[in-house]
């Protein structure tokens, strides 16, 4: 089985991981949507062209994927460049692309893979830690999407982008100082962010995080409300179905960005431990991947993408429950809706990529 | 790429970067813990607070007031209910084209400017699914026309709510008084969760005095919605309990008999059967319309009512206080017999005039040439004052008050009308009350004219009738009442009230009581009576005493005259009246304000009351002996 699964390319302990919250994603859409089927059909297309592509990605050798690098990065900032002025508006900010008219596609979600693969690349060609000179030029490879991304507006992505950058530049090992100087580099330009690149309703955003009563019927309300949800849940929730806060339209998005709350709401403080471990299984089982990678490109990339999934799980998981402030991201595999589905499961193929392509074999890495 | 860049410490980069792959589990614990610890807070620490939040969130309490109970006359007839009145009402979400439906609505009925801002104004703060009224109060055709339409206009309902109604208009509106928004002030005062989904309250009369009986208690029904507030479905409810119905002890008939013998004249009737104390009748003359008042009165009505010289908004049989005049003086010629100041034989001349030793003021009897001898009979049946003035000087002002407080003079009835603290207890005089409130000391002229029942002394309509009841009664005073029964409706049990005896005039000799009955009837039926005229074609007797109540004073020198002054200066007319005699079924009081002579204009009003009370076939033009013509026919 194992070997045969190798032989595919594929990871069994990520595929159970990301089957089960595939299957989770499916259960707990039926309730959030309203039962209704139209919804689980959708989502169900979009999953299994999700593993589909995990699959495919998961057959292309790292050293391919090395190679081809700097042209999927191009290729993902011209779209992003693209988007300015090709872009189609929904919901009020331009993020997306009609290819002839066909389908739709963010290319922000091609940058999510683009900028780690470009920087692990970036970093494997010399030797780690990498000095100042190329810290400095790998922090233009990381803005110039970001600024990108944050101006369509998505406030969301461009973080996660930045954050998928940011280990790959943890995980070359420069040192703590440099670390600590780019984060104050970071807090330093906070202000200038807010004043420059953040939009009105994005501050807005910041402020009702801070005080999320100050403005109940609007911003605040989805927090309110997400806070209820799970609050009200209790050890074992309400059961299936039976979320009052989520049948009865009190909580908003709920099948997309607030789908935690619902299941907090449904399933309880259980149910969300249950989650929170496949999560863990999940990331534990790509650092462990990415600490047995062939080389450093494969170790920094394998370790950026599951570090970056994490964090997507927990920016999502902190805004709704409210300890962070809402950024507007799905949770990773189990939302309804979006390319992020296929961005992550691609991601995940390049991490089994990465196990299943390497050379020599020891005994522990079956 | 440069081939030396390939040769790196691979040792020492592979330990670097299991370092770090170290720290970043390192750093996912720590945040998963941050996770969790805010799951314990959220899920098991604060469970119980965001359990009941969310419950908050669902369940909704809904009012459901409760209908309003009707009030009857003693016979059922209708005076107060609460009837659907009808009004337009647009949900915005069924609609597709609000303008054009708007159109088409104008097309139909009248919307005016006023009608369509409160529209939008209201739409833009409610839910799309509710609805919004555009027109209020629509009349019977209007409903008409938008019914026969209505399948044209989706999204249009006519609404019935329940609104006050007062079938009888102006007719006892001073009894019945009426209902209006609740204001602020009340809103203070009552218990808010009684008056959830009610938007009236009680103002006036009968509705402010049993406002907790009408009221009824209010229901709850206790319902599941969703975000947008919609109810999806009932969870619990409890009914409202309808308010109970009340029937008066007044007779409507017997009231608008009053109000027509009235006429244009402003005044108070009232009328009692003295051994319960029934109030049959209660007329404050001009009226109102006390529909005007539900809605809330429009300004020019109000200004009209308020302007109005004659004042219809004040209630003259409870608050109007007016001298009581020569109706006193059976009262004080039974304080003269009780007390042994005059025998029953006693007798006095009458000049025309009185004066009190030392000095030259010539109190006047209304009879200028003089009654000659003047007994207590005499001086009941045609009045006289110089025999008044004696008694009253004799009987001394504080005893005159203390046996006239015995039959309700200067005190409150405690009529289930008002508040016993808002009740106008009139005013009968003494040395004290003069020292409280004027800081004077008596003098003896005060005395002459208490006599006489002029100078300071003060009666309601109702406490005279109230009295005349009591001397009725010889000497049982009951408290006079207006609700006869209250009925339940949902059990249909009906509750009466039972008469209730204030206070009894004690020891009063038998003699005493017929000598005076006995002058009251000569008022009447003596050829000499200043009521003679009230005894023709009755088969039943009267007892009664006239009375003019003087408005102005007339200096010693002058006679009043009139045809020279002003009508708001005529004398008020006063007459006060049971019968039969024997065994009294009616007792009535009546105020025509600046009526003239006592005899002229209430005495008659009074003879019509009784007369339809006692003898209801024997009145011409009465509706009963009308219908009993046409079927003869």
């Amino acid at each position: 089985m194992v070997a045969l699964l190798h032989k595919l390319h594929l990871d069994g302990i990520l595929l159970a991981g990301i089957t089960a919250l595939c299957v989770l994603s499916l259960i707990v859409l039926y309730s959030a949507g309203g039962q209704q089927t139209d919804i689980l059909i959708k989502q169900s297309i979009r999953l299994f062209s999700g593993l589909i592509v995990m699959f495919i990605i998961a057959q292309l050798s790292p050293q391919l994927l090395r190679v081809w690098t700097p042209w999927i990065y191009a290729v993902g900032l011209a779209l992003l460049i693209g988007v300015i002025f090709y872009g189609t508006q929904a919901k009020g900010a331009q993020r997306w692309l009609d290819i002839f008219g066909l389908f739709r596609f963010q290319p922000s979600e091609i940058m999510k893979l683009a900028l780690p693969l470009m920087l692990a690349r970036f970093f494997s060609e010399y030797e780690l830690p990498p000095g100042w000179p190329r810290l400095i030029f790998a922090v233009i490879l990381i803005g110039v999407p970001f600024t990108l991304i944050i101006r369509q507006p998505d406030l969301g992505t461009a973080l996660l982008i930045a954050a998928s950058g940011f280990f790959v530049i943890f995980l070359a090992g420069i040192r703590w100082k440099m670390l600590i100087g780019l984060l104050i580099l970071g807090i330093a330009s906070l202000p200038a962010a807010w004043y420059f690149l953040l939009h009105e309703y994005q501050k807005r955003r910041v402020i009702t995080l801070l005080d999320p009563e100050s403005d109940p019927l609007n911003a605040g309300w989805h927090s309110i409300q997400a806070k209820i949800a799970i609050g009200s849940g209790g050890a074992y929730g309400k059961g299936w179905l039976n979320g009052t806060q989520s049948q009865l339209e009190f909580l908003p998005e709920r099948h997309t960005d607030f789908i935690f709350a619902v299941i907090g709401e449904e399933f309880g403080f259980m149910g969300l431990v249950i989650l929170l471990s496949v999560y863990l299984l999940l990331t534990g089982r790509g650092l462990y991947i990415a600490a047995h990678g062939q080389d450093s490109f494969s170790k920094m990339l394998a370790g950026s993408l599951c570090l970056t999934f994490f964090i997507y799980a927990f920016v999502n998981i902190g805004m709704v429950s409210g300890i962070l402030p809402i950024v507007g991201l799905p949770l990773p595999l189990i939302s309804y809706g979006g390319t992020s589905i296929i961005t992550l499961l691609a991601g995940f193929g390049i991490i089994m990529s990465i196990q299943t392509h390497k050379k020599i074999f020891r005994h522990e890495d079956f | 790429m440069p081939l030396g860049d390939r040769i790196k410490d691979y040792r020492g980069e592979s330990h670097l970067l299991h370092m770090r792959m170290t720290q970043a589990v390192v750093l996912v614990v720590i945040l998963l813990m941050i996770l969790v610890g805010r799951l314990v807070y959220l899920q098991i620490i604060h469970h119980d607070v965001y359990a009941t939040l969310s419950k908050e969130n669902r369940v909704k309490l809904i009012a459901t007031p409760p209908i309003r109970g009707l009030i009857f006359d003693r016979n059922g007839v209708l005076l107060a209910e609460s009837q659907p009145s009808y009004s337009l009402e647009i949900t915005p979400e069924r609609v597709t084209d609000i303008d054009k439906t708007l159109h088409d609505i104008a097309s139909l009925i009248e919307i005016s400017d006023s009608d369509r801002a409160r529209f939008f104004k209201l739409k833009k703060r409610r839910s799309s699914f509710e609805g919004i009224p555009l027109r209020l109060k629509m009349t019977s055709e209007e409903v008409a026309r938008i019914a026969v339409n209505q399948h044209l206009m989706p999204g249009i309902d006519i609404v019935a709510r329940l609104i006050r109604h007062y079938p009888q208009k102006e007719h006892a509106s001073h009894v019945i008084g009426y209902v209006g928004h609740i204001s602020e002030q009340e809103l203070g005062q009552l218990d808010e969760s009684d008056y959830r989904g009610t938007d009236y309250i009680g103002k006036s009369g009968i509705e402010k005095h049993y406002e907790d009986i009408l009221h009824g208690s209010v229901g709850m029904q206790q319902v599941e919605i969703n975000a947008q507030g919609r109810v999806l479905r009932k969870l619990e409810s409890v009914a409202a309990q309808p308010g109970k119905n009340l029937y008066l002890t007044l007779d409507s008939n017997l009231q608008r008999i009053a109000e027509q013998a009235l006429g244009e004249e402003s005044g108070a009737v009232v009328a009692l059967i003295p051994k319960t104390g029934e109030v049959l009748v209660f007329v404050s003359q001009p009226s109102y319309n006390p529909n005007l008042f539900v809605h809330g009165i429009d300004h020019e009505s109000y200004r009209a009512y308020n302007e109005n010289e004659s004042r219809p908004l004040y209630n003259r049989a409870l608050h109007g206080r007016y001298p009581p005049g020569s109706t006193i003086k059976p009262f004080v010629a039974l304080a003269g017999l009780e007390t042994g100041v005059v025998e029953h034989d006693h007798s006095v001349n009458c000049p025309g005039y009185y004066r009190l030793p030392g000095d030259n003021h010539r109190y006047r009897c209304w009879k200028e040439r003089g009654h000659g001898k003047v007994d207590v009979n005499k001086s009941i049946s045609e009045s006289c004052d110089v025999f008044y003035y004696q008694l009253a000087r004799a009987l001394k002002i504080d005893r005159l008050h203390d046996y006239m407080t015995l039959f309700g003079f200067g005190e409150k009835t405690g009529v289930d009308l008002l508040d016993v603290s808002n009740e106008p207890s009139g005013l009968f005089p003494s040395r004290d009350w003069k020292r409280r409130t004027h800081g004077q000391s008596w003098y003896p002229g005060e005395t002459l004219i208490t006599g006489i029942g002029q100078g300071f002394t003060l009666v309601t309509p109702l406490q005279l009738a109230s009295a005349t009841a009591t001397l009725a009664n010889r000497g049982v005073r009951v408290r006079p009442r207006l609700v006869q029964e209250i009925e339940d409706i949902h059990s249909g049990e009906k509750n009466r009230i039972w008469p209730q005896q204030i206070n009894e005039i004690p020891k009063v000799e038998q003699e005493h009581w017929d000598q005076i009955i006995q002058a009251m009837q000569d008022v009447v039926h003596s050829p000499t009576g200043t009521a003679r005229r009230l005894s023709k074609d009755i088969p039943y007797t009267i007892a009664g005493k006239t009375g003019t109540a003087q408005v102005i004073g007339i200096k010693q020198d002058e006679k009043y005259d009139e045809t020279k002054i002003a009508k708001k200066y005529h004398d008020h007319g006063l007459f006060v009246a049971f019968a039969p005699v024997e065994e009294p079924e009616i007792a009535v009081a009546v105020i025509v304000e600046n009526g003239g002579s006592g005899s002229s204009s209430a005495a008659p009003v009074a003879g019509k009351i009784i007369k339809a009370w006692l003898a209801p076939d024997t009145e011409p033009g009465e509706p009963a002996f009308q219908a009993a013509i046409s079927t003869a026919e």
